[in-house]
């Protein structure tokens, strides 16, 4: 085991701040990408949708 | 021997539903990998002698800069592919890839940047490897912005996957002469190697944190190229008959 | 080939009579390497360190911008698209445009550079070596150009986007032509650099007008 506590595993022998910026933020990224790839589905879906309405009277 | 008809799934109608079924296995085995490999990144893996505990970033870092060159070489595959048999399906991926392979791209260059500054005192030094991401990253957002910039889906697919192939064949060029342009300015990198004592824990830890990234990125595509199959074949029957089934 | 010739000799004229597209380029290189000593100041030993980059770089802006006059003007009055239908072959078409959209844009740039250096405080040699590696290596960036303006045709904001995709593959000219000069100055000889931009240049003349003729035929279906 590396750390002794979770003080330790957070300070990361003083590069904290580097390592979970690095972390943090790769996965604050891809969270993103999720996100605004959901946003996406659910406007197309609710364009079509509305097209769809449109056409069958 | 039962042969599945791996043509039926080359037209998007099937592949939309095929791709649907893949997904949920894609991104759960995403998950448990990245768990794994975060596991084994910070938990098994020792502190480096040289950089303490700031090699940790290797664990992102690397896989991150190895999928955004494995994706534009993949991106450009499927657009070639796309290009010489007119097939749509291998254009559409073309364009769900590249979104993925530059984030990838964006985050080898800011979790280089994170590393660098602890390591070599700076947040951005040109060195060639870090200058190399840099022109991939430029050349994501060259592909990206052209097909973005045609209406024409055909065109759009076509001009793309010309400039992918373009860009495939000028990276090897442009890394050699980024190495070259580096080697003769010296002095302002200080030639640091990635891992100085690759323990076999930090080789796995990557390896598998790569493994997770690429998982991610095969469900991200899937999920992508469904919104791209849906918007490029709205006015067809079967996506009428789609979004009736879903009401 | 007699198609080849007409094209050659037909845009030959057309850009002697259009030399006020000439002189723009031309200015636009010269005033933007003007504008770098107003920027970073007149200290004579970093302008001579700067010097072959920002020359180098301007060349590289200055033949990004020239690109949309590449094939505009026949796209505009429909002769591309009947060159498109010609039995001579569109690659050998395309290269000879670019040689003359090259004689026309770049080879005033390559003969004005060398005074430009003067203001920098190159000296001869290193003048020579800039004037050889601009002659090697602008054919390279029309050749290139080529694909990306062929690409944008017809495209709204056609001139930001091209920029987007030909810059980043200007990049091992600009390295190898700049890092020639600098060879030069600290004395290791531009050799290497200049062959390498030779091989460059062979390497587009051919590959890039069937990438370019390819990229005509997408724009135009």
């Amino acid at each position: 085991m590396n750390w002794e506590n979770v003080s330790q595993f957070l300070h990361m022998g003083g590069y904290g701040f580097y390592v979970w910026g690095s972390f943090g933020l790769s996965f604050a990224l891809l969270a993103l990408e999720l996100l605004l790839l959901s946003v996406r589905r659910r406007t197309l879906l609710k364009r079509l949708g509305q097209i769809q309405r449109l056409n069958t009277p | 021997m039962s042969t599945i008809n791996w043509y039926k799934y080359a037209s998007p109608a099937s592949f939309y539903g095929l791709a649907g079924k893949m997904i949920p296995g894609f991104a759960a085995l995403s998950g448990i990998l990245f768990i794994v490999g975060l596991y084994i990144g910070f938990f098994v893996a020792p502190t480096d002698a040289q950089q303490g505990e700031a090699y940790r970033i290797i664990f992102i870092h690397v896989p991150a800069a190895w999928m955004s060159m494995f994706i534009y070489v993949i991106m450009a595959i499927y657009a070639g592919i796309g290009l010489a048999f007119n097939t749509r399906l291998s254009s559409m991926m073309a364009q769900a890839l590249a979104p993925t392979g530059a984030l990838f791209c964006s985050i080898a260059l800011f979790t280089g940047a994170f590393w660098g500054k602890p390591m070599w005192g700076a947040w951005w030094v040109w060195d060639a490897r870090l200058t190399s991401q840099l022109i991939l990253f430029f050349l994501y957002i060259g592909f990206i912005s052209l097909q973005a910039a045609i209406d024409d889906p055909k065109r759009s697919d076509r001009a793309g996957a010309l400039i992918a192939l373009v860009g495939v064949v000028n990276v090897p060029i442009i890394y050699f002469s980024v190495k070259w342009w580096n080697t003769l300015h010296q002095g302002a990198s200080i030639n640091l190697t990635r891992a100085p004592s690759m323990a076999h824990t930090m080789l796995a830890g990557m390896l598998i944190m790569a493994l997770a990234c690429w998982m991610y990125a095969i469900a991200v595509t899937l999920y992508r190229v469904r919104l791209v199959i849906l918007e490029r074949e709205r006015h067809s029957t079967w996506v009428a008959q789609l979004l009736k089934d879903m009401k | 080939m007699t198609i080849v010739m007409w094209v050659l000799k037909r845009d030959l004229l057309l850009a002697m009579r259009r030399k006020s597209d000439v002189l723009t380029t031309l200015f636009f290189f010269v005033i933007m390497v003007s504008l770098f000593p107003l920027g970073v100041g007149p200290e004579p030993q970093l302008l001579k360190a700067m010097g072959p980059g920002v020359l180098w770089v301007a060349a590289l802006l200055a033949s990004m911008l020239s690109l949309g006059r590449l094939f505009a003007a026949d796209h505009g009055d429909g002769t591309l698209e009947q060159m498109l239908l010609c039995p001579e072959s569109l690659a050998l078409i395309v290269l000879a445009k670019t040689a003359v959209h090259w004689i026309a844009s770049e080879l005033p740039l390559v003969l004005m550079a060398p005074l430009l250096g003067l203001q920098f405080g190159l000296s001869g040699d290193a003048l020579w070596v800039l004037a050889l590696s601009l002659l090697l290596g602008t054919p390279v960036l029309s050749l290139v150009g080529a694909i990306g303006a062929s690409l944008t045709l017809g495209l709204r904001g056609g001139g930001v986007l091209v920029s987007l995709l030909v810059l980043p593959l200007y990049i091992p000219v600009l390295i190898f032509g700049a890092g020639a000069v600098d060879a030069n100055a600290s004395g290791l000889g531009a050799g290497g650099h200049l062959s390498l931009l030779g091989a460059l240049l062979v390497l587009a003349l051919l590959a890039t007008p069937k990438a370019a003729a390819a990229a005509l035929r997408i724009s135009l279906e």
